[in-house]
């Protein structure tokens, strides 16, 4: 047999047949690098940050930190006991507010209101409020209770760090109580158990850990939120009244108040209150992260 | 007759046990019930809140309030338009630079990572979306300006200065660091994790049939991701997008650190500005009177513009999710 070509099939031109053309290549390659690097640079920036808080932060990290309430301003020393207790009230407060209305109104999107028209409508409106301005809530609340009660306060403070959590809340709550399957509640319900028990003693518990994350992730949320505060609680040099009324005293506000001030003990207990919210909040969103990923 | 003998009815058992466990399912059902509507109420109230306290300015200025440029507390003459366009141009900024990063590492998160490195990355980018936006306005304040002061806006002033539109679009008069460019820098950096996150689960939705068959005739990644990936996932895409603007229009501490603070409206990025935000922070709590409802005023304008994006993002991301 001749392993010569017969001379009725064409030659192929070698460049076209079997390999990648170089230009697709090269678009391909640049956009391997391209896409690579937008990664780098918002990793970096993460890091970026985060140094410059331990960088700065640690220096101005010691016992009189947490012990010491914020200096008035020219004086010395001093530290952020106040503020550090101050935004751990209001915070707690918001979540004390946000968790019932949000876990028992995701319960109602999840449970009672599937293929109703008006849970459609609500569901749309909680993912609305969940990316709104936050400072729009904080006017709320100015005007809601601010202005009528005649003046700052750590109860205002607190309801405007609710409002931000309560659509957080709404949104896990339902999309866990989603993953709950059906025939648990079936088996419940045949046993007799009226809708609220079925969900009390059986979807809830189900759903335990996802909507504790809701939480975990709510708290995250509202920890660092400085612009609400504002305009509600506003802030407070001084060990803050028992009743919560007038300035209550925060660590957002605390650092925004003291990052641009000429007094250099403000400036780096600002850096100090950074490294320390910045880090708790990190904590508790990766702590929420493991959660999820374990529920799932 | 019958139904004595129906062993199936079962008359006294039923509500015996029913009153009390009804009660109950009765509080808790409307409870849920009033939980939901309380979310349509905040809104509600929101909206209310916002156009009852702005009345004051509204009528004071007409439609001056929006178009004026002039905002003069001794005067009580309000304009909102250098805060409007400084919200704007910020926003725009952020999106021009932040939604080719997002699209890139959501690509290169869903296609083109290692398995064991897409987790860890992932999780990074979500944390940029946790890192308190006080946070962002120190770092922009006091590591980002001065670098940017120093590397980009005296060097680029130096070469644009008199060219003709660049020249003064780009030109700084005191090259501070201040400015909004920087605040729609820093904006960008904010926005990345929100659009990269919603990108990345939209690609990681579609069927991988469709990018195997891409694969199968011989395209490149680049090419599934242009000719596959980017037209499936289209819409949802704007809409991540639009969420993204959602929050660039409304953030308030980070731009109030670093946009400068001026109430004049210059024609260069490169001078301090003022956003809706940053100017209802620093004013806010000096304020009396008019300026007070002037301040609200402002909000409401910012509640309507974020409120229809944020409409507009959702139905296109909703849309998609379905398909």
């Amino acid at each position: 047999m001749s392993l010569t070509t017969p001379s009725t099939v064409r030659e192929l031109p070698p460049t076209t047949w079997g390999r990648v053309r170089q230009s697709r290549r090269t678009a391909d390659k640049a956009m391997r690098i391209i896409t690579a690097s937008f990664t780098i640079i918002a990793i970096s920036v993460l890091f970026w940050i985060l140094g410059m808080l331990i960088v700065k932060g640690l220096g101005g990290l010691s016992v009189a930190t947490f012990t010491q309430i914020t200096p008035g301003p020219g004086s010395e020393g001093g530290g952020l006991a106040n503020a550090i207790v101050g935004s751990i009230i209001l915070t707690f407060l918001g979540i004390v507010v946000a968790t019932p209305i949000g876990v028992l109104a995701g319960t109602y999107l999840a449970e009672y209101g599937k293929g109703s028209k008006l849970a459609d409508l609500i569901r749309f409106i909680n993912d609305i409020l969940l990316s709104a301005p936050s400072i729009l809530i904080g006017l709320f609340v100015y005007v809601i209770l601010v202005e009528p009660l005649g003046g700052y306060s750590g109860w205002a403070g607190g309801v405007a760090l609710g409002i931000i959590a309560i659509p957080v809340i709404v949104r896990t709550t339902e999309d866990m109580l989603r993953l709950v399957p059906g025939p648990l509640r079936e088996a419940g319900s045949a046993l007799g158990a009226p809708p609220s028990v079925v969900i009390t003693s059986i979807t809830w518990k189900a759903a335990k850990a996802g909507m504790v994350t809701g939480i975990l992730l709510a708290l995250a949320r509202i920890a660092g939120e400085t612009a609400p505060l504002i305009f509600t609680a506003l802030n407070n040099n001084f060990w803050f009244s028992s009743n919560l009324m007038g300035g209550v005293s925060n660590l957002p506000v605390t650092i925004y108040m003291f990052a641009s001030a000429p007094y250099e003990n403000w400036q780096q207990l600002a850096w100090a209150g950074s490294l320390i919210i910045t880090m708790s909040i990190l904590l508790l969103s990766i702590i929420a992260r493991r959660i999820v990923r374990g529920a799932k | 007759m019958t139904a004595v003998t129906d062993p199936m009815s079962l008359p006294a058992a039923r509500p015996q046990r029913k009153t009390p466990k009804g009660t109950f399912d009765l509080i808790f059902r409307n409870a849920s019930f009033a939980s939901a509507l309380f979310v349509l109420l905040l809104l509600a109230g929101i909206m209310l809140s916002m156009i009852i306290g702005g009345w004051p300015a509204f009528r004071a200025m007409g439609l001056g309030f929006i178009t004026g440029s002039q905002w003069d507390t001794q005067a009580d003459v309000y304009g909102a338009w250098p805060a409007i366009a400084g919200t704007l141009s910020t926003a725009f900024i952020a999106l021009l630079i932040g939604v080719p990063l997002s699209l890139g590492i959501a690509v290169y998160l869903t296609q083109l990572a290692p398995v064991w490195f897409k987790q860890p990355v992932s999780t990074a980018i979500e944390l940029l979306a946790a890192v308190p936006s006080i946070i962002y306005g120190m770092w922009g304040l006091f590591v980002f300006v001065p670098l940017f002061a120093a590397y980009v806006q005296v060097p680029l002033s130096n070469i644009v200065e008199g060219m003709p539109i660049v020249g003064t679009i780009l030109y700084s008069r005191s090259p501070s660091g201040l400015g909004i460019l920087t605040a729609g820098i820093i904006l960008a950096f904010m926005i990345i994790p929100f659009i990269a996150s919603i990108v990345r689960d939209m690609l990681d939705q579609i069927p991988s049939v469709l990018r195997e068959s891409a694969y199968g005739i011989g395209a490149t990644t680049w090419e599934v991701v242009r000719h596959v990936l980017v037209p499936q996932a289209g819409v949802s895409i704007i809409g991540a997008v639009m969420l993204g603007l959602g929050r660039a229009l409304g953030e308030t501490m980070a731009v109030t650190f670093v946009v400068g603070n001026a109430n004049r409206l210059s024609g260069s990025i490169m001078d301090p500005g003022s956003t809706i935000a940053s100017r209802i922070a620093n004013e806010f709590n000096e304020a009396l009177g008019l300026q007070m409802n002037a301040l609200i005023g402002l909000g409401c304008i910012l509640f309507f513009v974020t409120f229809v994006v944020l409409v507009i993002a959702r139905i296109l991301v909703a849309r998609v999710k379905t398909f």
